[in-house]
């Protein structure tokens, strides 16, 4: 067996799946977007009609897409800075030499990271119950009246915010860690002999030090953040009033309730699009910040 | 500020970031061994009374949670053995063996992750229906036979083998397939290692795709039985902290065990990614 043709057998099982299993069914998912494959279709594949970019035309002008899409988008741009803030904060704490028994504090963070979102989900939306939940417990201690957290369309966004949070922080936390031992130590030393604050080596040496790392760290936690679907599945169901209901909570009903297919295949596409859009501008403006 | 201020600040800051960590987990452990009705009261308790297994029992004999319990063992067992094969091929072949249009090929494969997998979900719904596989631990398995992360983190490690290793095996004659099973392969056993753990953990966690394709509750994976649960068992905290558990615990305790590989492939395949 030549060379070549050995690593061909050996890319052949991968190659087959992806091709079978991925590729093929995203370039099918484009082709179904402008299609009406529907339940009808499903009985009897005669009755697909071709609709070009009808679906498309339909979704923006249907009033539940652009409510979805604004929650979801009140997610990222609420939960992302609060999740990276929250990682970047612990990663500090972690990294600062007066921190002791370091390796038990960075396991005890990263925990909920590899636990299991709906089992997870389900235990905050005890924590998050209204009457014997313990979050309004502790407010009631310094005076707060009781917040109905799921029950409240304004309240269970933010909770369910808090939650990522909490679940998703340790994940960047240990690449930050990464990131913060990889700044020479003399930079620093040299920053203390001039007299810098604390603050002032961190706004001048840690953070654009940190910048790429910054960049990468926040381009993946954004294309997480726009697949939320779990989170609101478990906790409230999409509700109260749709308040909670994100574009995949939306494609995710329209495709496996409703089974419009057609449809939910555009919605799908909507999403990678904004997702391709805003992680790509996040990179050249990153990158032109680099230059300057 | 005196050093030994910032010394207090810092640790009071950590503990109460493990709290805040763990808090949810421990409440969770607690509150499953409680009596039915027990956590709901004010203030909420946070330790049973008396410890009872009754919720744990009342899963398994009567919520079928036991058979979920092995449908994701497996699923997840049956994933991890099968993609760590066809990723380590791949990896190894994109590493250290040249074939025409291998970097074009691997191009390709890195634009390929900028792809949600929910792009595909419809299609793939639709082409497995056709073939028999909704409905049927084959759905779950067999799309999640390859990813385009392992081979990529593979590549990366493999790429440090010095290729002398294999160059003075080939001149002793010896075939590809030797190559790979008996030098390089007990070289990969730190990223196996990673890639296993790493892959285990994600088809144990999965919800979305699993929720769409197996639709019959025979089939159902922990998180899928623990959803449908809560849905019908709202009101039972007791039993649905039990189920929580059940969910939580094999991969904590994986992640406990294996924390270094873990986190050792969390870095591999970001930052140098």
């Amino acid at each position: 067996m030549n060379r070549q043709r050995a690593a061909w057998v050996f890319l052949a099982p991968a190659m087959v799946v992806l091709g079978v299993f991925f590729l093929l069914p995203v370039i099918a998912a484009l082709g179904l977007s402008l299609t009406d494959y529907d339940l009808y279709a499903l009985a009897d594949i005669h009755n697909l009609r071709f609709v070009a970019l009808g679906n498309y035309w339909e979704l923006l002008h249907n009033p539940l897409f652009w409510a979805a899409l604004g929650h979801t988008v009140y997610f990222v741009v609420v939960g992302v800075p609060l999740s990276m803030g929250a990682s970047l904060g612990a990663a500090l704490l972690l990294h600062s030499p007066l921190a002791r028994c370091k390796p038990f504090f960075r396991t005890a963070l990263f925990a909920p990271v590899v636990t299991t979102v709906v089992a997870v989900a389900v235990v905050w939306r005890y924590l998050f119950n209204t009457k014997y939940g313990l979050a309004n417990y502790v407010l009631g201690l310094v005076g707060i009246h009781p917040i109905d957290w799921l029950g409240n369309p304004h309240w269970a966004m933010p909770a369910i915010i808090l939650f990522a949070v909490w679940k998703n922080f340790g994940y960047n936390m240990i690449i930050f860690m990464a990131g913060l031992q990889a700044i020479p130590a003399d930079l620093y030393e040299a920053a203390r002999i001039d007299g810098a604050s604390a603050w002032q080596q961190f706004r001048h040496i840690t953070l654009p030090m940190l910048g790429p790392t910054l960049l990468m760290v926040g381009i993946l936690t954004v294309s997480g953040y726009f697949q939320l679907f779990a989170e609101p599945y478990v906790m409230t169901e999409g509700g109260p009033l749709q308040s909670t209901i994100s574009v995949l909570y939306l494609m995710y009903n329209e495709g496996f309730q409703w089974w419009n297919l057609g449809s939910a295949s555009a919605i799908a596409f909507l999403l990678f699009a904004i997702m391709f859009a805003v992680t790509a501008s996040m990179l050249r403006w990153g990158r032109r910040g680099e230059e300057a | 500020m005196s050093p030994r201020l910032a010394k207090v600040i810092i640790n009071g800051l950590l503990v109460g970031g493990a709290l805040v960590a763990l808090f949810p987990l421990l409440w969770m452990l607690s509150v499953s061994l409680m009596h039915p009705g027990e956590a709901d009261a004010l203030p909420p308790p946070l330790f049973p009374a008396h410890a009872t297994l009754y919720n744990y029992q009342e899963l398994f004999v009567r919520a079928g949670m036991g058979r979920y319990l092995l449908n994701s063992l497996l699923i997840s067992t049956a994933i991890t053995l099968l993609s760590l094969g066809v990723n380590l091929m791949a990896g190894y072949a994109f590493a250290k063996l040249r074939f025409a249009g291998r970097e074009k090929l691997f191009k390709s494969l890195v634009g390929m992750l900028v792809i949600p997998a929910q792009v595909t979900m419809l299609p793939l719904f639709l082409m497995l229906k056709h073939i028999g596989l909704v409905n049927n631990y084959g759905g779950v398995i067999v799309p999640a036979m390859a990813s385009a992360f392992g081979i990529f983190l593979v590549r990366q490690y493999a790429r440090g083998i010095p290729d002398e290793l294999m160059e003075a095996a080939r001149i002793d004659g010896a075939g590809e397939l030797h190559i790979f099973l008996q030098i390089v392969m007990p070289l990969l056993k730190p990223i196996m290692v990673t890639l296993a753990i790493f892959t285990f953990l994600t088809a144990w966690n999965d919800f979305m795709w699993p929720l769409i394709v197996l639709t019959g509750q025979e089939h159902y994976t922990l998180p899928l039985g623990l959803a449908s649960l809560a849905r019908e068992h709202a009101q039972d905290s007791e039993l649905m902290m039990a189920g929580s558990v059940i969910t939580v615990v094999p991969v904590l305790v994986l992640f406990l065990a294996l924390q270094r590989y873990y986190l050792e492939g969390l870095l591999l395949g970001s930052v140098k990614g």
